[in-house]
């Protein structure tokens, strides 16, 4: 097992590098530039520019120059934000996105799993049928048009709850964006519980335990569940890899200072150095989260051999 | 083409094995209605968005500055009212509708092939290659793939759709190429391809002839669930502003605008969302349908 974690670990650097390459040669392929501004620049202050931040030089040496600087934690200046320095960017909109995906992450896990477990008991009736149904809705709607309407109604219509904003974390700012990000989590955890629960209900050994005489409650937490959670467990890495890019539509609808808009803003500006930095970190995220997800796995399902 | 794979010349429930595998398949789709509605409203709607505007007379970019954001009125001149430059909201959904199809088609159709040739070629081939193959698949997978569309898109002038739908369509066919590669190791393994191998058909012989035609229901099947994660996928690239480019309207870019006016023009927010989602169900209903239908040994959920 720590073998393997460590095997794992290992593969971090060397997939990060070449995800890190393909960026560097797809944004620079781009046509355009980051100083290409509505009102162009005489031509000399164009190349002073270029010269002071290095994009005159060949490409291959700016890319050694990237990955050293890389390698020493230093992303480099941001070159749409002048004066600032990509790191900073990122240190200051990063607790902001973190504390967002892993609120609705909680959350997906807090509502989906019991909402799951539900339908599957009661299969069949009509607690079953409301759930999937709405499961089905909430797995199909995007959250570019969840977000506007739950501002619609909560926010304008019912005036519950704050339009947008950030407040500091203030909860009560954060309950909208959370949940715009959650739902379709949530409803997916919820399809993917009953219908593992239900295989896992039909087994040999919960027959077993049925027959020994344990009371239905137990049988369902102790037994069945456990087992259950498996699916929703190696869900838990492509689900960050899903808050990753629905942060960017959530950040964008409720006008939070996150991350996200720097990868969009980033892309449209030609800001090299932004789009490179948030590439790096949000592959750091998802592979770390990764990883993570199939460690869990292993240590909770003894039947993955991490031998091989 | 029927009973290649093990299963599907099994008898039906209604305890007959007559006509073929799509035969059999249109009888199990048959008895799904919300399927079979859900398939009728998509056609409606495809067929509203191609011919409508043609119709209605007014183009999806034309200005009337005496109706400048009016709610929608039936029986008025714009009966889902306008933008705030006075655009018929009715027309530029409608033609939204119709972007946001051809992209979905094509960049399906882009997905299609690529995902498909790169998983027979991979579970065919066996070994070595199609463990690097997959192992490919494997790392692209772990990346957030709308991440690489957003990338993508800044390669070349933003909105143009051709570029729009390649992007798209080249970080879709993961998904298809797994199922496909898993498909035909089956195949690979059943007896007429030992016998056609036996014979002496080439390797792409092998492939184009006798593979692909025994995957052609999962295929169908995938393509109809593809399509409406290739408009999403559209929509949320054109909420970003990197898809679609005003004048053209887009689902997404609709959406945008609505999003941005929904204090005091929510009917710009609501009639967009609302036609994107109908499609989006719909799609994702027949999609479920026919995988059911023609892929009875459940693909992953």
């Amino acid at each position: 097992m720590l073998a393997y974690a460590a095997r794992r670990l290992a593969a971090i650097p060397p997939t990060l590098f070449v995800i890190v390459t393909l960026a560097f040669v797809v944004v620079r392929a781009a046509p355009g530039g980051p100083f290409d501004a509505e009102q162009s620049l005489p031509p000399q202050v164009k190349a002073n520019l270029e010269r002071a931040y290095g994009l005159d030089q060949p490409l291959a040496t700016q890319y050694l120059h990237y990955l050293t600087a890389i390698a020493h934690g230093d992303f480099g200046p941001s070159l749409k934000y002048r004066d600032t320095s990509v790191g900073a960017l990122i240190a200051q909109g990063l607790p902001v996105s973190l504390t967002l995906g892993f609120a609705a992450l909680l959350v997906a896990l807090a509502l989906g799993v019991p909402l799951g477990t539900w339908a599957a008991l009661r299969r069949g009736r009509p607690v079953d049928h409301g759930i999937m149904g709405l499961a089905v809705l909430g797995v199909v709607l995007p959250s570019f048009v969840t977000g506007p309407l739950l501002v619609l109604i909560f926010g304008l219509g019912l005036h519950w709850l704050p339009v947008a904003g950030w407040q500091n974390g203030n909860p009560y700012y954060l309950v909208l964006p959370v949940m715009t990000l959650a739902l379709p989590l949530i409803a997916y955890i919820a399809r993917l519980i009953r219908s593992s629960l239900l295989e896992v209900l039909q087994s040999d050994f919960i027959r077993a335990a049925r027959a020994r005489g344990l009371g239905s409650r137990r049988v369902i937490w102790r037994h069945a569940l456990p087992p259950a959670l498996l699916p929703v467990v190696s869900y838990l890495g492509p689900a960050t890899a899903f808050v990753v890019t629905g942060s960017l539509v959530v950040e964008t609808v409720f006008g939070l200072p996150g991350t996200g808009r720097y990868l969009v803003e980033g892309a449209i500006d030609r800001d090299y150095t932004l789009v490179m930095g948030m590439v790096i970190v949000y592959g750091l995220i998802t592979l770390t989260c990764n990883l993570a997800a199939d460690l869990i796995y292993g240590w909770l399902d003894p039947r993955v051999g991490h031998a091989s | 083409m029927a009973g290649s794979i093990p299963g599907w010349d099994m008898p039906v429930e209604d305890g007959s094995t007559a006509g073929g595998f799509w035969r059999l398949a249109w009888r199990r789709l048959r008895r799904k209605r919300v399927a079979l509605c859900a398939g009728v409203v998509v056609v409606l709607i495809a067929c509203l968005a191609v011919a409508g505007p043609h119709f209605s007379g007014v183009r999806y970019d034309s200005l009337d500055w005496d109706a400048l954001a009016v709610p929608p009125q039936f029986g008025g001149a714009h009966w889902l009212g306008t933008d705030r430059l006075g655009r018929d909201l009715f027309v530029r959904t409608l033609y939204g509708v119709r972007i946001s199809l051809l992209i979905g088609l094509l960049a399906s159709a882009v997905s299609l092939v690529i995902g498909v040739v790169w998983g027979m070629v991979a579970g065919y081939s066996g070994g070595r290659t199609d463990e690097l193959m997959m192992r490919a698949v494997d790392v692209l997978y772990s990346l957030p793939y709308l991440f690489v569309v957003i990338i993508l898109t800044t390669l070349f002038t933003r909105g143009s759709l051709i570029v729009l739908f390649v992007a798209i369509g080249a970080v879709g066919w993961l998904t298809i190429a797994r199922i496909v590669r898993g498909q035909t190791l089956v195949l690979a393994r059943t007896e007429f391809v030992e016998a056609a191998r036996v014979i002496g058909v080439p390797p792409g012989a092998m492939l184009w002839r006798h593979i692909l035609p025994n995957l052609s229901g999962t295929i169908v099947a995938y393509a109809t669930l593809a399509i409406p994660q290739m408009i999403l996928f559209e929509s949320f690239l054109s909420f970003l502003g990197l898809g679609v480019q005003e004048p053209l309207p887009s689902l997404g870019n609709l959406i945008n605008d609505g999003a941005r006016e929904m204090q005091s023009a929510p009917w710009m927010l609501l009639v967009p969302a609302a036609f994107l989602v109908v499609l989006l169900l719909c799609f994702s209903v027949v999609g479920d349908a026919l995988r059911d239908a023609l892929d009875p040994r459940e693909g992953p959920a």
